[in-house]
């Protein structure tokens, strides 16, 4: 839980190197912004960026770091199924798990160093202790016009839970995706967030 | 209107460049430096000169001099970049500056994309040069006019020192105004200040150590460091940069009643540490990495006779690896004041890792992107010299290798042909073949270049050429025709130059190409004397980016034989399903072909449209 005083809601957003985390924190801390809302965010650079494990932390409401205590973040937000779990220590224990069912094998996998563990078998682990909604925003973002835009369905998934109005959310993802793919991903953004809303 | 707007930390520390008026900008790439040149060098208004240089030690020597002419300056590099630079670094202290200078060097606490955690605050204390320690990328882009003002006042460069978290932080930023006047260049001939030949320097030092007590008077009220003292606290804190965030959050959750000291400037606030001293019977002190802060409250408190109890790292709870965080600040808390920690349970907190979820993951290391030449060279450098030869590298994209294989060492920047000579000036009998980019060659690597062909090591130098420094965020090189501004400008000729250096083997190929690079590869090593191969081929993201298209590859289930070769090539594009025993590509192909002439079953073709 983000403590009084420090941050009003903290998330926590997991993914690969390549997926859009940052964009899609972009569109939030933005979107605080816009709402007089003091924000903090941490981002993953550099090495990790190159197909590896990202994360991602943004407080809504907060003077002081931008790093996420354990257990303290309100949801996490997972790109990826099994990144999921690499970041669950950082969810309070009443805390919601947003999570794209779409996996993306590490070369460790692809090369046969490792086994992918099932995605049901990832959720099932999940919903033992926490809320979870899971579904396969990649799909999503195919029917509303590209595959790049399951970062966007995502946001829009969160958008549910977020301290933030939708419609500065909206005006925030207009303003930060490319122009020419504006209509695709509010598309995509209304897809994740009635996904959500059942 | 609104004057706050979300930014990076490294795009509010450039913006606090443009308020505080600078003029002359240099800098290496360097994560986490890197985005504050960047930013600039993109803006398309602007009444400064920016440049990416070829090393650090020439960036700083290139802002050195235009302070020397009066004009505001900063240098921008990662820590390790600095000692690079620490040659100037040391005798700048000597003759101070005439305008402003301001040396921006990012740390790197948990190496997050570094090969140490060197804590730049050293530096600052070893060469005098006051350092400025920002808590928040507000602080940051608040500091950077000050630190012109203060420089100018003193007539001495100052260290500004982000951490990974300031820089690649991201905040809302109130902005402030655009300082309009500039002062203009004019180089004042001051032998005695300037020319630090032994009879000028023996001045310039006692200068220095006697300026010490002005700038450590001069830094301790200004606004950066303050100190909260509360009624009734026997506890104080002290905690300096970004863990003075993390400690303000720990003692908040941890409902800690304590007199509170953050500190952003070294030299250290002497007096409020002494006021501190005097008002609490034990300090708990929190920074990342060195015991800087603490070793001067020690020393304070030996001169003042203070017996107050001081809690840090000498020895202490609090680490002195990687980064702080507020949970290990509250368990410092927790355990020197013997407090609960009731928002984590004790069991929780030292236990908890992956084995709690009970489902192995799998690693996902960072790799070479999918189609990137470097994994063909070193597939080709593998297969020609064998798997016993020595592969001395570099740092930059390529150094992601170590997973082909190819990749034995990695010292600094511009070690890696340095590293193979004394390999071989040593006796080593085995082939050596070191691995180095276009960026790092211009950087160190001439030099080591140099000294190999001078010296007769028979080594083979690869330049993994992407036309680009990859690694950092895609910034210019001398080998691509570009500045950092994207105007034109001359492209070094890797051959001549290695030519003219008096190589006697100096040849380019396609690393797509894998039969010529094999070929080539086979001469180099034949070679007696260095030989250098150059492996050409651009990144791929920058070859999408600029409009490059390739056809895909797809795999013939009925072509393949499950032999693996494709498999062991590491492409992430390339996955093997281990029931049906096939190889197939998936979407992230980018069409550099590779696989298809590594496969000896034609299996893989280009696909059709």
């Amino acid at each position: 839980m983000s403590a009084e005083g420090i941050s009003k809601f903290d998330l926590v957003i997991a993914g690969v190197g390549g997926q859009g985390t940052i964009l899609a924190s972009d569109i939030i801390g933005k979107a605080a912004v816009k709402e007089n809302m003091s924000v903090r965010a941490a981002e993953t650079h550099g090495m990790a960026q190159r197909g590896g494990s990202v994360v991602n932390h943004v407080r809504l409401g907060c003077e002081l770091g931008s790093m996420i205590p354990m257990k303290g973040a309100d949801v996490l937000l997972s790109l990826e199924p099994s990144e999921a779990l690499r970041y669950l220590e950082f969810l309070s224990d009443d805390g919601t798990i947003i999570v794209n069912t779409d996996p993306i094998l590490p070369v460790t996998v692809t090369s046969g160093q490792c086994s992918y563990p099932d995605v049901d078998a990832i959720i099932a682990k999940l919903e033992e202790t926490h809320e979870v909604k899971a579904f396969n925003a990649t799909e999503l973002a195919r029917e509303a016009g590209h595959p790049q835009s399951m970062n966007v369905v995502m946001v829009g998934a969160v958008s549910n839970y977020l301290p933030v109005s939708v419609e500065t959310l909206v005006e925030c993802v207009k303003e930060l995706v490319p122009q020419k793919t504006i209509d695709i991903n509010v598309k995509a953004f209304e897809m994740g967030r009635s996904v959500i809303q059942g | 209107m609104s004057t706050r707007e979300y930014m990076l930390g490294n795009v509010a520390i450039a913006r606090g460049i443009v308020e505080g008026g600078g003029q002359v900008i240099s800098g290496y790439p360097g994560t986490p430096s890197s985005e504050i040149i960047g930013t600039l060098a993109g803006m398309k208004e602007r009444d400064f000169y920016v440049e990416w240089s070829v090393n650090e030690k020439v960036a700083f020597e290139v802002a050195a001099g235009a302070a020397m002419t009066g004009v505001r300056s900063v240098v921008t590099m990662k820590h390790v970049g600095l000692n690079v630079a620490a040659d100037p670094l040391l005798t700048l202290a000597y003759t101070g500056v005439k305008g402003s200078m301001i040396i921006i060097v990012a740390d790197d606490p948990s190496c997050h994309s570094s090969q140490n955690e060197q804590d730049t605050r050293r530096y600052s204390q070893f060469s005098l040069i006051p350092c400025l320690d920002p808590s928040t990328p507000q602080e940051a882009k608040d500091m950077i006019p000050f630190a012109f003002e203060f420089s100018n006042k003193v007539q001495m460069p100052v260290i500004f020192r982000p951490t990974t978290r300031i820089s690649h932080g991201k905040s809302d930023i109130e902005l402030g105004p655009v300082e309009e006047t500039r002062p203009s260049a004019e180089f004042v001939k001051e032998l005695e200040r300037w020319v630090m030949v032994p009879k000028n320097a023996r001045i310039q030092h006692p200068r220095l150590l006697e300026s010490q007590k002005i700038m450590q008077e001069e830094l301790e009220n200004s606004p950066w460091n303050s100190l909260e003292l509360t009624d009734g606290a026997k506890v104080g804190v002290i905690a300096s940069g970004i863990a003075s965030v993390y400690a303000k959050e720990a003692i908040v959750k941890q409902g800690t009643n304590a007199s509170f000291l953050k500190i952003g400037t070294y030299p250290v606030p002497e007096s409020k540490i002494r006021t501190l001293l005097e008002n609490t019977e034990k300090i708990i002190i929190f920074e990342e990495m060195e015991p800087i802060v603490e070793e001067q409250v020690r020393i304070i408190a030996q001169q003042t006779g203070s017996t107050v109890d001081i809690v840090g790292k000498i020895p202490g709870p609090v680490p002195r690896i990687y980064e702080l965080n507020t949970d290990i600040c509250a368990d410092v808390l927790a355990e020197v004041l013997e407090l609960e920690r009731p928002d984590v349970p004790a069991e929780v907190a030292e236990d908890f890792d992956y084995d709690r979820c009970r489902i192995d993951l799998p690693m996902r290391p960072p790799v070479m992107c999918p189609g990137c030449s470097h994994r063909a060279s070193f597939h080709v450098m593998k297969k020609v010299y064998g798997k016993d030869a020595i592969f001395p590298s570099d740092i930059g994209c390529y150094t992601l290798g170590i997973q082909s294989g190819t990749v034995d060492t990695t010292l600094c920047m511009g070690g890696s042909i340095t590293v193979a000579s004394g390999m071989y000036q040593a006796g080593e009998k085995k082939p050596i073949c070191c691995s180095i980019g276009d960026s790092t060659f211009f950087h160190t690597g001439m030099n080591g270049l140099l000294n190999a062909i001078y010296n007769k090591a028979d080594i083979t130098v690869t330049i993994v050429d992407n036309r680009i420094t990859a690694m950092t965020g895609h910034q210019p090189n001398p080998g691509m025709g570009k500045l950092a501004t994207g105007e034109s400008t001359i492209e070094v000729s890797l051959e001549e130059l290695c030519k003219s250096m008096g190589a006697g083997f100096v040849e380019t190929v396609d690393p797509y190409d894998l039969e010529k690079t094999e070929e080539v590869f086979k001469r180099a090593k034949e070679h007696k004397g260095t030989s250098v191969v150059i492996t050409r081929q651009y990144c791929v993201i920058d070859a999408k980016r600029s409009g490059i298209r390739r056809k895909p590859f797809v795999i013939d289930a009925e072509k393949c034989v499950g032999c693996r070769l494709c498999v062991n090539l590491g492409c992430p594009a390339i996955e093997f399903n281990t029931t049906t025993k096939k190889a197939s590509i998936n979407a992230m192909c980018t069409g550099c072909g590779v696989c298809a002439a590594l496969c000896k079953f034609d299996a893989i073709t280009e696909v059709k449209k």
